[in-house]
């Protein structure tokens, strides 16, 4: 190993210099030129079709909830390119180390695209993912204009991608953390890891999580505040429970991530001793705090899952969800237990008996309503007419799959068990399992089901299901036999191996990775096919699968305002209640509506905070000073903009509506 | 649950393995198949779980497809009833089968936690092999450095790098630490794993029931070298033990504190060492974080702190570090330097005292608590005037 000595530092740039450019890395260079040109083509299209002014005033500044979500997903859908060509570069690397080969990828590298990839597809995948999608569709579902706080959403929107951002510079100027996801110190101190790697990790999940922060905030008050009247909380839809619970679970633990990374950043900043060997510093303090947050942070990400799949389940049986009350229970219960199972993330430091046997007890029974949920949606699809549209698909799949996930969770919550699988290849395998088979798996069916709401049109079924095959055979090839190289006991993060046996099981995993690629390239493919014959997939009726919930009840596209008149509720199902009963569409007598104006102040924010990130990272102090100044001043200024809203005239209402009357009658005809 | 587990367990196996064969042919699953007792209990418990949770598994997946087919929309003949949503009875089974399982699930972890707590001494060697009150666990202190582990034998008085031998059917007590960042020790044929982490004692219990070689490694990632951090396992006869002792003592070699120190640098895919002789309390030095001459050891600084600590004369008991051992990890000078806390007194930890385990030390030598850093005489009175009153 080449020690990686800390680079000087200057007082202008800091610890940046021409030093910091990988330019002894073919790879990277390999890939920055590639980015480079795509990127150069991207601007020269946007620029040859005069874009620019189109997509900063309708997109770039909108507070529109639904355009926001959108953004969301694709920030997502970039990112997780990213965070899989990690993965297939560890597929490779781990296929090819045997018998003293030392792979392509030095430590050096190999220890950041592990990390680099653990990072990206938790906080800049999954997480924009399941934002945009609650952005999306909560409060359609929920009868509302638009989010409580719509500048908020704009505002966490930028935050979210300029931390992505960060993290992204990092391929290119210096280096990421060597560290695993969770950057345990003393590894991620500043005695170990002196370079720049943990920086841009601490700051880019910071940047990050004020958008995070934020958008929980706005989620939950728009929950509350915002449904319209008569929905009352057991009337609304499990998905808008789901994320209820997601939210306030995402706003009692980023704030403990955020203390926690601030404590890091102390040490390696200023010199303090929270989690040093020296001086009474505590290593295990940090794996406590980062699991407090990090354990409900997967029930974040499967919670709003766990409500697609019963709104898809219910909708695609024809039927009512099974058990709506024990679901929501479930959720709640859920919700709670998951802040007190931490410790089973360290079984293996040494508590006692009685304290591990208590945190695998506790985390078992989270269990119990997560069963219960799977019954709900089992018993929902009894004696229903299941049709097997996409969504469906994925959502059996997700059942068929997400139990095996359960039930090695379960068995690794048994602690005796656990230390001997712990940080083994069947954790790997355990919560890619559940992740995959529940996170991703949910979200496809959430965009095969939704997809055709937020743009009127139908996604395509052949490339649809082209896609949906892969990724579940590529999805069992690639992790079961890291289940079984678990149980042979090969440890995770492992760069080379020495027992020749166990090369084929990698390349049965690489296989798999290879197949699940393939899943991605046909799902990009059945976009732009989509997208392509959109005249033949088109929906006129805005209720393309005959839906239950609200946001069936506009058109699709939703108008900017959403419902031109806000539904009374008179039942779980309001749709679906409002067809029984033949509810009509109202067609005249509109109003004034009142909604937010867009503002450009949230791109300029977090592009300053994304500034001041890069300056703290490289140590530039006078720029990192300035951009605070920056900061703060342009967040004063932007309490002065009183342009913050504007009224849509009923006539202008009357006009969108009557298209609708129209197009709906063409459809009827 | 000890007695009932065994056989639970084999059958599981029979019916996992039966159902497995084609797939893990000639695949090696040292996990449930391992050469210790503890290890052995643990995989049986693998098995007795994953049983009783396929019990619930099984139904539901059967459920699922059978569901998905028999309701399909292309099925007319199927009953459709589209309102139906609830069923007292139904929503009664569907959360008392999964609490049912999970209590029979909680009662073994509970006991099984207890008795497989890798602290607790062992009761016996194998089934039915009780071990005499008499019987001594042979004691061996294992520090993880970057990136190789360090054995060290104290009854023996030898130690050895990557390379680790027990006798077989005779009780392990593993005391563990580690001199940098945190390290996982795994030795899967033998018991399962406990993290190994500076400045922090860890223990395990572990015995081997047959002899033979195995391997043993970091499960925890702890930098570059980490993948090649593996060490030698051989469970040897006891008289083969015994031959391995004498020839490690023939072949010389002293560990002693500088040794020690060069040895922490950081190094990868280090071959097998051995050493005739080590420093008593070396150990205990490193879980103290100091082997460095001069270093004040944290139990020291731990007890001056509950006496009420040292005042001013604390803080200025601050040096330089004089031998960087951060430096072959990259480490820059630094904006803050590295430092540490001067030892008050120069007595070496504990050095009268050979017990296995390391207790609180007693005051009686730290009575200089409070008074100015050695080679400030002038600071004295101002040193016992700040110094705070003890809590106690």
């Amino acid at each position: 190993m080449t020690p990686h000595p800390a680079p000087e530092t200057g007082p202008f740039l800091g610890r940046l210099s021409l030093d910091a450019l990988p330019l002894h890395e073919p790879i990277l260079v390999v890939t920055f030129i590639a980015v480079a040109i795509g990127g150069l083509a991207i601007i020269a299209a946007i620029t040859r079709y005069r874009l620019w002014g189109y997509l900063w005033k309708e997109w770039f500044t909108t507070i529109d909830h639904k355009r926001i979500g959108i953004m969301y997903m694709i920030l997502g859908l970039v990112m997780f390119l990213r965070g899989f060509s990690d993965a297939i570069m560890m597929r490779l690397q781990q296929a090819m180390a045997f018998g003293g080969s030392e792979g392509y990828l030095p430590a050096h590298h190999y220890d950041q695209v592990f990390t680099a990839h653990g990072v990206i597809m938790i906080f800049f995948v999954a997480m924009p993912f399941i934002t945009g999608l609650m952005n999306y569709v909560v409060p359609l579902q929920i009868g509302a204009r638009d989010v409580s706080f719509p500048f908020l959403n704009n505002f966490s929107f930028w935050m979210t991608t300029a931390g992505a951002v960060l993290c992204m510079i990092s391929l290119f100027v210096g280096e990421f953390a060597q560290t695993g996801w969770l950057a345990y110190p003393p590894l991620s101190g500043i005695a170990y890891s002196p370079n720049v790697g943990v920086d841009y990790y601490i700051w880019s999940l910071q940047i990050a999580g004020v958008g995070t922060t934020l958008s929980g905030i706005n989620l939950i008050v728009t929950i509350l505040k915002l449904r319209a009247p008569g929905m009352g909380l057991m009337k609304m839809p499990v998905f808008t429970w789901t994320s209820l619970c997601a939210n306030i679970l995402i706003v009692a633990s980023f704030p403990v991530l955020t203390a926690c990374l601030a404590l890091l950043s102390l040490d390696r900043y200023v010199g303090t001793n929270f989690f040093t060997n020296d001086f009474g510093g505590s290593a295990m303090m940090y794996v406590n705090l980062i699991w407090i947050w990090g354990h409900p942070e997967v029930y974040i990400l499967i919670l709003p899952l766990f409500g697609v799949f019963s709104e898809v389940t219910s909708t695609f049986s024809g039927k009512k969800l099974f058990g709506y009350t024990s679901m929501v229970y479930a959720t709640v219960c859920i919700t709670i237990l998951s802040y007190i199972v931490w410790l089973h993330h360290f079984f293996t430091m040494g508590s006692g008996a009685s304290v591990n046997s208590f945190f695998g007890i506790t985390t078992m029974v989270i269990s119990i309503p997560t069963g219960a949920k799977l019954f709900n949606w089992l018993f929902t699809m009894y004696r229903g007419r299941i049709r097997f549209e996409l969504p469906m698909m994925w959502t059996v799949a997700f059942m068929l799959t997400f139990v095996v996930g359960g039930m090695t969770g379960v068995l690794l919550a048994v602690p005796p068990a656990d230390f001997v699988l712990h940080n083994s290849l069947f954790l790997i395998a355990h919560f890619h399992n559940v992740i995959i088979g529940g996170v991703l798996f949910g979200l496809f069916a959430a965009i095969n089901y939704w997809w055709p709401k937020a743009f009127g049109f139908k996604l395509d079924v052949f490339w649809g299901k082209v896609s949906f095959w892969c990724w579940v055979v590529g999805f069992w090839l690639a992790f079961m036999p890291l289940y079984i190289l678990g149980l042979m006991g090969v440890t995770r993060r492992m760069r080379v191996f020495d027992d020749p046996g166990l090369q084929i099981w990698f390349v049965i995993a690489g296989i798999g990775a290879a197949v699940i690629a393939v899943g991605i390239a046909a799902m990009l493919v059945q976009f732009a096919v989509s997208i392509w014959k959109r005249d033949q997939l088109r929906d006129e009726s805005g209720d393309p699968w005959g839906g239950r919930t609200l946001e069936w009840a506009t058109s699709s596209p939703p108008p900017v305002y959403n419902f031109a008149f806000t539904p009374v509720i008179h039942d779980l199902d309001a749709w679906h209640d409002m067809k029984a009963r033949g509810a009509a569409r109202p067609t005249s007598g509109f109003r004034d509506i009142h909604m937010p104006a867009n503002t450009g102040a949230g791109v300029i924010l977090a592009g300053i905070s994304l500034v001041m990130g890069f300056a703290l990272v490289w140590h530039i102090w006078w720029l990192a000073g300035l951009s605070f100044v920056a900061l703060v001043a342009t967040a004063i200024g932007h309490t002065f903009n009183y342009k913050r809203d504007y009224d849509i005239p009923a006539a202008a209402i009357a006009e969108v509506e009557d298209a609708r009357t129209r197009q709906l009658a063409a459809a009827g005809a | 649950m000890p007695s009932i587990a065994p056989r639970l367990a084999r059958r599981f196996r029979l019916i996992l393995a039966a159902a497995a064969i084609p797939f893990l042919a000639g695949c090696n699953m040292v996990v449930l198949d391992p050469a210790g007792d503890v290890a052995r209990q643990q995989g049986n418990l693998i098995l007795v779980s994953t049983g009783l949770m396929l019990l619930i598994i099984v139904p539901v997946m059967a459920l699922t497809i059978l569901f998905a087919w028999r309701y399909r929309a292309a099925n007319r003949q199927a009953t459709y009833r589209p309102d139906w949503d609830h069923s007292t009875q139904l929503e009664l089974v569907i959360w008392a089968a999964p609490l049912l399982i999970i209590i029979c699930l909680g009662a073994v972890t509970w006991v099984a936690t207890h008795l497989l707590d890798p602290y607790r001494p062992l009761a016996r060697t194998a089934p039915g092999q009780a071990i005499a009150a008499e019987t001594q666990p042979i004691d061996v202190q294992v520090v993880a450095l970057d990136w190789k582990w360090l054995f060290i034998y104290p009854e023996q008085g030898i130690a050895t790098v990557n390379e680790l031998a027990l006798p077989v059917n005779h009780p392990v007590r593993f005391r563990i630490s580690a001199s940098s960042v945190m390290n996982s020790f795994y030795i899967p044929a033998l018991a399962g794993q406990i993290y190994a982490m500076p400045g922090m004692e860890t223990k395990l219990h572990g015995v081997f029931n047959e002899t033979g070689q195995y391997t043993g490694f970091s499960a925890n990632y702890s930098g570059a070298g980490f993948s090649d951090m593996r060490f030698a396992v051989k469970s040897l006869s006891d008289a083969g033990f015994a031959q391995w002792v004498a020839e490690t003592k023939a072949g010389g070699g002293t560990l002693d504190r500088a040794a020690y120190l060069k040895l922490e640098k950081p190094s990868e895919k280090v071959p097998v060492q051995r050493f005739a002789s080590v420093e008593p309390q070396l150990f205990d030095a490193v879980v103290n974080l100091c082997v460095e001459p001069g270093k004040m050891c944290m139990h020291d600084m731990m007890s001056i702190d509950a006496a009420g600590g040292a005042g001013i004369a604390g803080i200025r008991n601050v040096r330089s570090l004089t031998y960087d051992k951060f430096a072959a990890r990259g480490t820059e000078p630094g904006y803050w330097g590295k430092r540490y806390v001067g030892a008050l007194c120069s007595s070496p930890l504990l050095a009268q005292d050979d017990r296995p385990d390391a207790t609180p030390v007693d005051l009686a030598p730290l009575t200089g608590a409070g008074l100015p850093s050695p080679g400030e005489p002038d600071s004295a009175a101002v040193a016992l005037a700040s110094r705070p009153a003890p809590r106690s």
